[in-house]
């Protein structure tokens, strides 16, 4: 199974990563600045098979997947398992309905 | 090429809304939710942000210490949390930093491997691990194998046997499949080959090792992925296969299936993370071993 992602692409996304969770402050990340460094450290032409390059892009690659999973999963978790069950008013309005009210309260509640 | 079919499906639906996801973002958060919510919140799994600063400093004997605003990250066992790596010591400061107004501890996958590592709750010895890594080889996925259906039976051997192959290859072991349910009979020499192989790993490494087998659901998978010969995704795919067999064919549950996804992702890729950085440095690591 060939490896897909080039180093270019790898880097690019990791650098969206660290945009997208951190904000503007993103610069002057220490994550920022070691990316960077180990990029231009194992800058070689693409063509070269290095074994230390492809180790590096392996583990660029790696962590380009914690960070996009994770996002992910949070944003999935928050939209559809953080929100708890809705109360029995809300069921009932999501088809245009409304509870039964009882003035002088059930028969069972005190 | 089924196998590049489901990529595909995946590419186009992955992040996509379906149509029947209710209307979140029109839902204005009432008191019950703000309730419900803190509910699902409890000290363990979240937590308000208390820092601002996130940095990593030197320590003594050549480790890494985590600072948030003046005050030096712990373990939940109380012991300082220290690390041999710079660069993990970067990554762990980094899923700190991008915490909003809570911390959700639960997408911090690398802080939790150090502070399992660092912590041993459970008492672990390397000798242990290695013998449950080489356990878990008689229940390996990629060795079961189905009879039925057959698109699922020519997936299982498109896929699965390549990396038999490879493993098979690179370790000079057999270790075959099976389709009863007793699963293959894996020879002494290929458990006595391993053994060997993982005694070389130090205590953090086989923290880690451990834990991509237990999400993977194999040891070859595993192997595969930490010697570099599959990326996450493909891992995490291969360990998946039947499931993703299932989703073309009935269809994909975003909050059941991706979110599963995602979540194996996420903690493979740390778990493989950590058992590279963790084997890097060399001379220091022989302070930290739990040896």
């Amino acid at each position: 199974m060939a490896a897909v992602t080039s180093p270019l692409r790898a880097c690019r996304g990791l650098l969206k990563e660290l945009r997208i969770a951190k904000g503007s402050g993103y610069r002057n990340t220490l994550a920022y600045k070691h990316v960077l460094e180990q990029f231009r450290r194992n800058q070689v032409t693409e063509r070269s098979a290095d074994h230390d390059t492809d180790h590096a892009l392996h583990a660029a690659r790696t962590y380009l997947c914690l960070l996009t999973s994770t996002r992910l999963h949070l944003r999935l978790h928050e939209r559809y398992h953080a929100r708890g069950e809705r109360t029995p008013e809300q069921v009932a309005g999501l088809v245009g309905l409304r509870l039964p009210t009882q003035p002088g309260g059930k028969g069972w509640e005190t | 090429m089924m196998l590049r079919n489901i990529c595909r499906y995946h590419r186009q639906f992955g992040e996509g809304i379906w149509p029947f996801s209710f209307p979140q973002r029109q839902h204005v958060p009432s008191l019950s939710t703000h309730l419900q919510k803190a509910r699902y919140a409890s000290a363990t799994t979240e937590r308000k942000k208390f820092y601002e600063n996130v940095s990593i400093s030197p320590g003594e004997g050549g480790l890494y210490e985590i600072n948030l605003d003046k005050r030096k990250l712990k373990t939940p066992g109380g012991k300082l949390f220290t690390v041999s790596n710079e660069a993990l010591a970067i990554a762990v400061a980094t899923e700190w930093d991008v915490q909003k107004d809570t911390l959700k501890f639960y997408t911090m996958h690398l802080t939790t491997l150090c502070n399992t590592a660092l912590d041993n709750p459970t008492q672990r010895t390397k000798d242990q691990m290695i013998s449950a890594a080489l356990k878990f080889l008689e229940t390996d996925t990629i060795c079961y194998r189905v009879e039925e259906p057959p698109g699922l039976v020519e997936l299982q051997r498109n896929e699965w046997d390549p990396v038999m192959n490879w493993i098979e290859q690179r370790y000079n072991v057999v270790i075959g499949s099976s389709t009863s349910i007793m699963g293959p009979q894996i020879p002494e020499e290929t458990k006595e080959t391993f053994r060997q192989h993982l005694n070389s790993y130090n205590f953090w490494s086989l923290t880690g090792l451990e834990y991509v087998i237990t999400q993977l659901k194999s040891l070859v998978l595993s192997f595969g992925l930490i010697d570099r010969h599959l990326s996450v995704e493909q891992a995490v795919l291969l360990s998946r296969l039947e499931e993703e067999y299932q989703i073309q064919q009935w269809g994909n549950v975003e909050w059941v299936h991706d979110y599963d996804l995602y979540e194996l992702r996420a903690r493979t890729a740390a778990g493989a993370m950590f058992v590279h950085l963790s084997s890097e440095s060399t001379a220091v690591k022989r302070k930290i071993l739990q040896d």
